[in-house]
């Protein structure tokens, strides 16, 4: 921080990617088309990617990107137009009054739960200790690779078996009954 | 920064939720769980900042079930689809007494 103003420049560009992120999603959830609401989404996760990099997860922020704006974003819209749903049908997509007041009073409920939890003093057996973190060596990825390939190489490993499976049953799914 | 990110995780979490509860399109229902997802993810990352690389790597496992349960997700609405020529939840109501 050898710059005076870099603090500020820093916070002024959280909020202003946060506030992306929030009114995104918001218009994601309202809109009625399902290409405009995949778009909007797909806004709300680039914000996100610049936040993911303004925390010092660089990685993360580019697979952010790369898998969730350029890989499962473009299925979501490829299915889109497959089923061709662009235009909103004849039955109406959002729920009726009641419908719509039963969730936001959910979704306000569950926001002032989650606050009051950040705020009440946590039992010290629950709390962990922050950690010193050692300065990276070997550059970004070095930070995430490390643990993934030592620590949590079975859950890596499972990873690809699960990969597998969804991709069989993906194909099981989709395909037509009377194909050969 | 970490409280604004978990508030504002929190805040696209619930916004996911209100999504699931008032939509009836099945494939914007399935778009707000991955809002969701990505909600979970940024308190990964906030929380990563205090306690170690380790949650970068929970990011990374969580991207790769959700890359996996949007194929098998997708398909399964592909299949639906087939049978009732809809996505509207409404009309997918075989199971309702």
């Amino acid at each position: 921080m050898n710059n005076a103003f870099l603090p500020l420049f820093y916070t002024f560009h959280f909020y202003l990617f946060g506030l992306i992120a929030l009114a995104s999603a918001v218009l994601f959830v309202t809109r009625k088309s399902p290409v405009a609401a995949a778009m909007w989404l797909v806004c709300t996760m680039f914000a996100l990617a610049a936040l993911y990099v303004m925390l010092d997860a660089q990685f993360v922020g580019v697979m952010q990107v790369l898998v969730y704006t350029g890989a499962i974003m473009v299925v979501f819209l490829f299915v889109v137009m497959l089923l061709n749903l662009g235009q909103p049908g004849d039955i109406s997509d959002i729920r009726g009054k009641w419908g719509r007041l039963v969730a936001g009073f959910i979704g306000i409920a569950l926001v002032a739960e989650l606050m009051a939890l950040a705020k009440s003093p946590l039992d010290l057996r629950l709390v962990v200790p922050p950690v010193v973190v050692p300065p990276q060596t070997g550059g970004v990825i070095a930070g995430i690779a490390a643990p993934m390939f030592k620590e949590y190489l079975l859950a890596f490993e499972l990873t690809s078996i699960l990969l597998l499976a969804a991709i069989m049953g993906a194909v099981v799914l989709a395909k037509k009954k009377d194909a050969r | 920064m970490l409280a604004e990110s978990l508030a504002l995780s929190a805040a696209l979490f619930a916004i996911g939720v209100v999504g699931v509860l008032t939509r009836r399109n099945a494939i914007i229902v399935f778009m707000c769980v991955e809002l969701m997802l990505n909600a979970v993810n940024l308190s990964f990352v906030a929380l990563s900042t205090l306690y170690g690389a380790t949650g970068q790597v929970f990011v990374i496992f969580v991207m790769t079930v959700a890359a996996a349960e949007a194929a098998v997700g997708l398909a399964i609405i592909i299949a639906i689809f087939r049978h009732k020529q809809t996505v509207n939840l409404q009309n997918i109501n075989l199971l309702r007494g």
